[in-house]
């Protein structure tokens, strides 16, 4: 199944985001009122490695494990971007969790996160449901 | 080591550990880092209807949902067998000022006043947990990504548009924090 390997890379994802606390409540509040490093630190590291990572893959030229070239598909510019990504910053704040830790806190035991799971994929749906009609 | 393991890992091991997952998933599968686009493919699966949106051949993208079945393992592991889960060594002056705002129980990741099932029946539980969730989910959707695909995957290629998201998703994080919390207290 070459679907196990990203389960497993998952468990790898899950437990990072555990240990670094960043599917603490506490810690997205922390960032938002600009009063500790941590989370600035986390992501500005990660960017800094994910864009060396990328600019050796391009300059090298490689190929992915099963031979294929590797596709960096571009991010169009829409109005979407400042409207719902307004929109998920406060729903960031109120919960805490952007999409990834939410199953990780769900993994931590947190099961009323099931239900923030929930209204998550009901809030993609709606999206789907009305897309034609927002501006992009 | 295992010492090491065991307390809570600072920035700069988790911060590039995580910058990683970039080449991994580029490398070993061909995959643009991103989670958010999991919950489409949950909504193409389970109710597509006759929605647009959901009319694509969601089983090409089932190693998303392996992706984030494995976050959930993960997290338990790491609660059952790393320590994962105490208490939050927060600034003192985010202590305050949530204490301030009513928050009375610090001892874990999430604080129980908010975060339970008894709260979830109250207003200001369903808007931090319900409210909060649709707004995750349709604003991550609309954005076309979240944290991941857009401030992560995206910065690393230098895209503008996830530079835009990114701004967009902090003015939201700080309308919320500075203007709006204070009255869902």
């Amino acid at each position: 199944m070459k679907n196990i390997k990203f389960l497993i890379y998952g468990i790898i994802f899950g437990i990072i985001l555990t240990k670094a606390e960043v599917i603490s409540w506490f810690r997205i509040q922390e960032m938002f009122r600009f009063q500790a490093f941590h989370m600035y630190g986390i992501i500005g590291s990660a960017v800094v490695v994910g864009a060396i990572s990328i600019l050796i893959i391009k300059k090298l030229k490689l190929k992915s494990s099963n031979g294929e070239a590797i596709i960096f598909p571009a991010k169009p510019y829409d109005k979407g971007l400042i409207i719902g990504g307004t929109m998920f910053g406060l729903g960031w704040a109120l919960t805490g969790a952007c999409p990834g830790p939410i199953f990780a806190i769900i993994g931590n035991g947190y099961s009323v996160f099931l239900i923030t799971l929930m209204f998550a994929t009901i809030g993609a749906w709606v999206y789907g449901l009305v897309q034609e009609k927002l501006p992009h | 080591m295992l010492e090491f393991i065991k307390e809570p890992w600072p920035w700069y091991v988790a911060g590039p550990l995580i910058g990683l997952f970039v080449p991994l998933l580029l490398i070993f599968g061909n995959k643009n880092f991103g989670i958010s686009s999991s919950l489409r493919h949950i909504c193409a699966m389970c109710a597509p209807l006759n929605i647009k949106y959901f009319k694509y051949d969601w089983k090409s993208e089932q190693w998303s949902l392996f992706y984030v079945i494995g976050i959930m393992i993960g997290g338990f592991l790491a609660s059952q067998y790393l320590m994962g889960g105490g208490k939050v060594d927060i600034s003192t002056q985010t202590v305050q000022d949530l204490t301030a705002l009513g928050v009375t129980d610090f001892s874990s990741y999430l604080p129980s006043d908010i975060f339970s099932w008894n709260e979830l029946l109250s207003i200001k539980g369903f808007i931090f947990m319900g409210i909060g969730g649709i707004l995750v989910g349709f604003g991550t959707r609309y954005a076309n990504g979240c944290t991941s695909g857009h401030s992560i995957s995206g910065l690393s290629n230098l895209q503008f548009s996830s530079l835009v998201a990114t701004i967009s998703f902090f003015v939201g994080g700080l309308i919320m924090t500075h203007f709006l919390l204070p009255f869902i207290f």
